[in-house]
């Protein structure tokens, strides 16, 4: 007796494909690293008189342009993941390009807002926590920016199998995770020292 | 054996073929020989502080190489030994288990052998040039930090934290990705025996404890190499931070290495009991519990420094409440051998020893959970004791079955019993004798970590004998190495399925065939290989025979879902995990190594990851859309 | 000399062993319990055929005393903790301890400054008061543990943690640091002296150092306060104030040398002042071997004086 199962598809988009679980096992990780971060973050502020230590707030431009564009960047993102799911490679290749330019001028913010943060990671423990969080969150969307760029490049070599649209989409995936995760981060970076 | 399968599914030849090979067995041989090697370099460490504690007032070690001993010791069979090896464990056995043909992401897989072994190498030639860690495996500052540790010592150890944990990390996702997505059809996750429940309940801790100490001993190299100040009170950083995001770590870690030893003993005493394991579902349900009870205990190692009496309190009972689910396990372990057959083979004495060692164990670790009692027993010799006893007892006894049961499956031979069963005693008399006199030297007074102690304290008897205890599981130790090179050699030749067991990895040939299975099973009960008499009744058809092609199903009832093509032979995850090496080698000395070495690692991975055209020519002519 | 949980000295001490015999004997019964009842199984399992029998009872029943005993130690537990709470004592006799890389610093509080005084490893207390100890370290973590007297406190540097401590019975008591801290972690003792006569030292100790007598011991003070010595370590009614080592004023009234290492005699004093690291290797103190046989003696006839 004999299940046969030669007319299953090479590949599902989502929760049933294996790069979605490897994905989520990552973000799990990762995000697991950005939470254990704010809980240092605050338990140092427990521990201190004054927070922030011997230090004014980051200053709010760079960072709030930064979620701003984050948070535009969501568009492109969901377009592109939906083109993927789609099979057409024609639009990915469109939608690659234009998330990969957002990431990169979301490095070049990035890399201003490094210098307006108003204090160094060797001054004080303060300074040591806001740069590791900015940091992480940083390599982060290096890796992600570069992945995209990578894709897209892939993207034009040439008829692709159709699992590729499956990492692109899970790409898109681990995008999102960028955006999100950068929304807490933020509002400690930015605001909890403001409003304590 | 099936040889079009076999010529897809092998690895490739020669030393390209070692380092190119991505079989998930062949991987986890790497790592359980690998692992055992630091496990005897780590025995060799704890035999020279025996011999040194042997007598008071000794001069066989002085401090300074005493204190990289212990640490070394504890250092290696924490990260190098216990997690690498039971999680190797799950690499071999969950794919066969679940009647799949091969671990999810098996390139990712090989990555994460090299990295380990990377780590723990680098490790060891440290120390053997001088400049091993020595600040404890739990590596406190401020002793630990720049001031009280120069040199590379501690970042050294810091690094390697680095290393193993991403390669457990990784291979977590992978075990994650196998259980939940490449199970036969039909086996349904209540179908999933015990020993995989077991590895999956531990990938997820690994995913959501490891992050902690990853972090905690980046920001130490940090304050020791680039000038932050995480755990530097006089500039706003706390010595305790380092405390709680360690054993945040520190305490899920040990049930990380105790959860894999659970599952060993499920499936050894439903085997020999010839029966399965008593209330399925309650083990199921204690080995979660026990996971997530596991992540609120860390404060029980911090009661002695000063935090608020309710909080310790809370620590005090979750410590206690999480002996409950373990003792649903051993009750319905002895339920399953008193309404069995029993069969006493060598793998079930190690799965006994269990009863005496861990129980015992557990006992003390509730004793310690008392704040008052650990305020007296805290940093002594009794919880030297109690340790040695929950994680021996609890995951080393259980592995040494696990190794004698599967040996079998492993290579294709019988392991000598009569040695095994002398390898046995001698094991379990030489861990009594070393260990259960340290619970009584701690109640004298003796503390842990101390190179020497004076005459008078009265510590030497109890000290010497725990030294010929020490001794006696070497020499075990060396019997059970006797035992393995011998019957891989000359062992009785094992048939598929030599004990007559219940699951799936028994249905295939020992050694199994690079492909697992011929055709894949379609399961239809729990013990798949009793239910049917030793014979699959339905398998799958319709896969790929000259192209590496996978069931994917779905989570819960596994019902098939897609034909996923896996990755050929491929020596990319190899020059990746050396490009890794030489950035975290590098950033012990320089933090520009970080960008630096992201390059070479960059090029490294997309290499791994671009498709050849060829390949996307084969599959494209095998593809269905969805 | 002891250094035993058991041979409990005060109430704080006597307390956890009470704790610890009845947490014992109810965890002995359960190993006992679940080691017959798994022989049993092992002998029931190996003798006859499968037996249809429905355990869920058993187990059932198993589990449910098995919590009612974690309750109960649980309770048990927490109502010792309440009880060392309750012995915080009045009046206490206030210390504050500093722990250093591999020595205790000892400072005897008073609120009269005058009557306050320093001293380092050997700590005398009155029976029957109750001490306040006040811990700090000033380098890396230690942790101030004298079994016979209570539990365990780690000194963590930046911050003050405070122990409460008592003896009931005079005697003499040892102690050692319990937290991992360094190359001499293993030979940083101290000990204990409750006696009825406390205050006699007391007063002993609040005294400046001894003027030498002879002209050796002379010498001997002179080599102190101009040579090395000084640079460390303090003698009171002398030129010589070094902070980073113990206070010498009152050296001879201690029984041990180098943090309990040693005893305190001449022949011990002279080879730790030639050469420390052959009795405590690792530790700050450099050696001396430049020193000549005359001048070292000078130097231990004058630490002798000082009782």
């Amino acid at each position: 007796m004999s299940l046969d199962v030669s007319n299953l598809p090479s590949y599902r988009y989502g929760h049933h494909s294996l790069m979605w679980w490897g994905m989520m096992g990552l973000i799990a990780i990762e995000g697991t690293v950005f939470v254990m971060t704010v809980m240092a973050y605050f338990y140092l502020w427990s521990q201190a008189q004054s927070w922030p230590l011997s230090a004014a707030p980051p200053d709010l431009l760079w960072g709030t342009l930064n979620l701003l564009v984050l948070l535009a960047s969501i568009y492109p993102n969901h377009w592109t993941k939906r083109v993927a799911e789609h099979g057409d490679e024609r639009k990915m290749r469109i939608g690659l390009v234009v998330c990969g330019v957002f990431g990169l001028v979301l490095l070049a913010i990035r890399a201003l807002e490094f210098t307006t943060l108003n204090v160094r990671w060797d001054t004080n423990a303060y300074g040591s926590v806001v740069w590791v969080l900015l940091g992480l969150h940083t390599v982060h969307l290096a890796t992600d920016v570069y992945d995209t760029l990578a894709l897209a490049a892939l993207m034009f070599t040439g008829p692709q199998e159709g699992r590729r649209h499956v990492d692109v989409a899970e790409n898109a995936m681990y995008w999102y995770f960028v955006v999100y995760s950068w929304i807490p981060i933020y509002a400690v970076l930015y605001w909890m020292p403001r409003l304590a | 054996m099936n040889p079009v399968l076999e010529k897809t599914w092998r690895d490739p030849p020669g030393v390209v073929g070692m380092l190119s090979s991505i079989n998930h067995k062949t991987i986890a041989l790497r790592y359980l020989i690998t692992a055992f090697a630091f496990f005897v370099l780590a025995g060799l460490a704890a035999a020279l502080m025996r011999l040194q504690l042997a007598k008071p007032e000794n001069t066989l070690v002085g401090p300074d190489l005493y204190n990289q001993l212990f640490t070394m010791h504890g250092t290696t069979m924490m990260f190098l030994f216990a997690v690498p090896v039971l999680l190797a464990m799950g690499v071999y056995l969950v794919p066969l288990m679940v009647g799949a043909r091969s671990i999810a992401f098996p390139r990712m897989n090989a990555f994460s052998y090299w990295v380990f072994l990377a780590g723990g190498v680098m490790l060891w030639v440290a120390f053997f040039f001088d400049a091993g860690a020595d600040t404890g495996w739990f590596s406190y500052p401020p002793l630990a930090g720049p001031e009280h540790s120069p040199g590379k010592r501690v970042d050294f150890w810091a690094q390697m934290i680095t290393f193993s944990e991403l390669s457990a990390l990784l291979v977590a996702i992978e075990i994650i990705a196998t259980v939940f997505k490449m199970r036969a059809p039909g086996m349904t996750l209540s179908r999933m025996p015990l020993f995989v429940w077991a590895m999956l309940v531990t990938a997820f801790m690994v995913l959501f404890a490891m992050p902690a100490v990853m972090f905690a001993s980046s920001a130490l190299i940090m304050d020791r190499l680039v000038g932050t100040h995480f755990y530097n009170y006089a500039e706003g950083g706390d010595p305790v931070l380092w405390q709680h995001l360690f054993w945040f770590f520190g305490h899920p870690e040990v049930y990380l290495i105790f959860i894999p030893g659970l599952g060993f003993i499920s499936a050894i005493i439903a085997t020999f009991a010839r029966r399965p394991i008593y209330g399925y579902p309650a083990m199921v349900l204690a080995l979660i519990a026990t996971a997530f009870l596991g992540f609120g205990l860390w404060v029980h190692h911090m009661f002695a420094a000063q935090l608020p009496e309710l909080g310790k309190s809370f620590f005090t009972a979750a410590s206690m409440l999480i002996a409950l689910p373990t003792a649903i396990q051993i009750f319905c372990w002895i339920a399953t051998l008193w309404t069995g057959r029993i069969e006493l083979r060598t793998p079930l004495l190690y799965v006994l020893a269990f009863f005496f060692i861990l129980v015992a164990g557990g006992l003390t670790g509730i004793v310690v959970a008392s704040v008052p009692l650990d305020l007296q027993l805290h940093d002594t010799y009794f919880v030297v004791a109690h340790l040695h006893y929950v994680l021996i007892g609890g995951a080393v006894f259980p592995l040494f079955g696990a190794w004698f049961y599967w040996f079998p499956k492993f290579t294709g031979r019988m392991m000598n019993e009569r040695l095994g069963k002398w390898q046995f005693w001698l094991f379990f008399v030489g861990f009594n004798v070393a260990f259960f006199p340290m619970h009584q030297l701690g109640m004298e007074g003796m503390p842990r970590r101390v190179y020497t102690y004076g005459e008078a304290m009265g510590w030497g008897t109890l000290n010497f004998v725990a030294t010929v205890g020490a001794v006696t599981i070497a020499l075990s130790m060396l019997l059970f190495v006797i035992n393995v090179f011998t019957s891989y050699r000359r062992g009785v030749p094992a048939a598929e399925n030599p004990w007559r067991a219940a699951t799936l990895e028994w249905a295939v040939a020992s050694p199994p065939p690079a492909y697992n299975f011929d055709r894949q099973p379609v399961v239809r009960s729990r013990e798949p290989l009793w239910e049917l008499k030793d014979e699959i009744a339905e398998n799958v058809s319709g896969l790929a025979e000259k192209s590496r092609e996978v069931l994917i199903t779905t989570v819960v009832d596994a019902f098939p879902d897609h034909r996923l093509p896996f990755p050929k032979p491929t020596i990319w995850p190899f020059v990746s995990a050396m490009a890794v090496t030489a950035l975290f080698i590098g950033s012990i000395f320089t933090p520009w190594a970080v960008l630096w070495g992201a390059i070479p690692l960059a090029i490294a991975v997309t290499l791994w990851f671009w498709p050849k055209a060829e390949e996307t020519k084969e599959n494209l002519a095998l593809e269905k859309r969805p | 000399m002891k250094q035993d949980m058991f041979a409990a000295a005060g109430p704080h001490a006597e307390r956890i062993v009470e704790l610890w015999w009845v947490t014992f004997g109810i965890c002995a019964v359960v190993f006992a319990a679940v080691l017959i009842a798994f022989l049993l199984a092992l002998r029931k399992g190996m003798a006859g055929s499968a037996v249809a029998a429905r355990p869920y009872v058993p187990v059932a029943a198993a589990l449910a005393v098995s919590t009612v005993l974690l309750v109960v130690l649980m309770l048990l537990s927490f109502g010792t903790d309440r009880a060392l709470a309750k012995l915080a004592g009045e009046d206490p006799l206030k210390i504050e301890i500093i722990a250093h890389r591999w020595w205790w610093e000892a400072r005897y509080q008073d609120p009269d400054p005058a009557r306050s005084f320093t001293t380092a490893n050997e700590l005398h207390i009155p029976v029957g008061r109750a001490i306040e100890l006040t811990l700090k370290a000033d380098d890396v973590i230690h942790s101030f543990w004298v079994p016979n007297l209570g539990g365990k406190r780690d000194l963590i540097p930046g911050r003050t943690a405070t122990l409460r401590l008592q003896a009931e019975q005079a005697g003499t008591y040892r102690g050692q640091c319990a937290e991992f801290c360094g190359v001499q972690h293993a030979k940083m003792g101290l000990v204990v002296y409750a006696s009825d006569d406390y205050e006699s030292w007391a007063q002993a100790q609040r005294a400046s150092a001894a003027e030498p007598k002879t002209d050796e011991q002379k010498r001997g003070r002179e080599l102190f306060v101009t040579g090395t010595c000084a640079m460390c370590h303090a003698i009171q009614g002398t030129a010589a104030h070094g902070r980073r080592a113990p206070d010498l004023t009152h050296f001879a009234s201690r029984k041990t040398l180098a943090a309990g290492a040693v005893p305190n005699t001449p022949g011990y004093l002279a080879g730790w002042i030639i050469d420390p690291h052959s009795i405590k290797p690792g530790v700050n103190m450099p050696a001396h071997a430049t020193l000549s046989a005359s001048d070292l003696q000078a130097l231990v006839a004058y630490l002798g004086t000082l009782k």
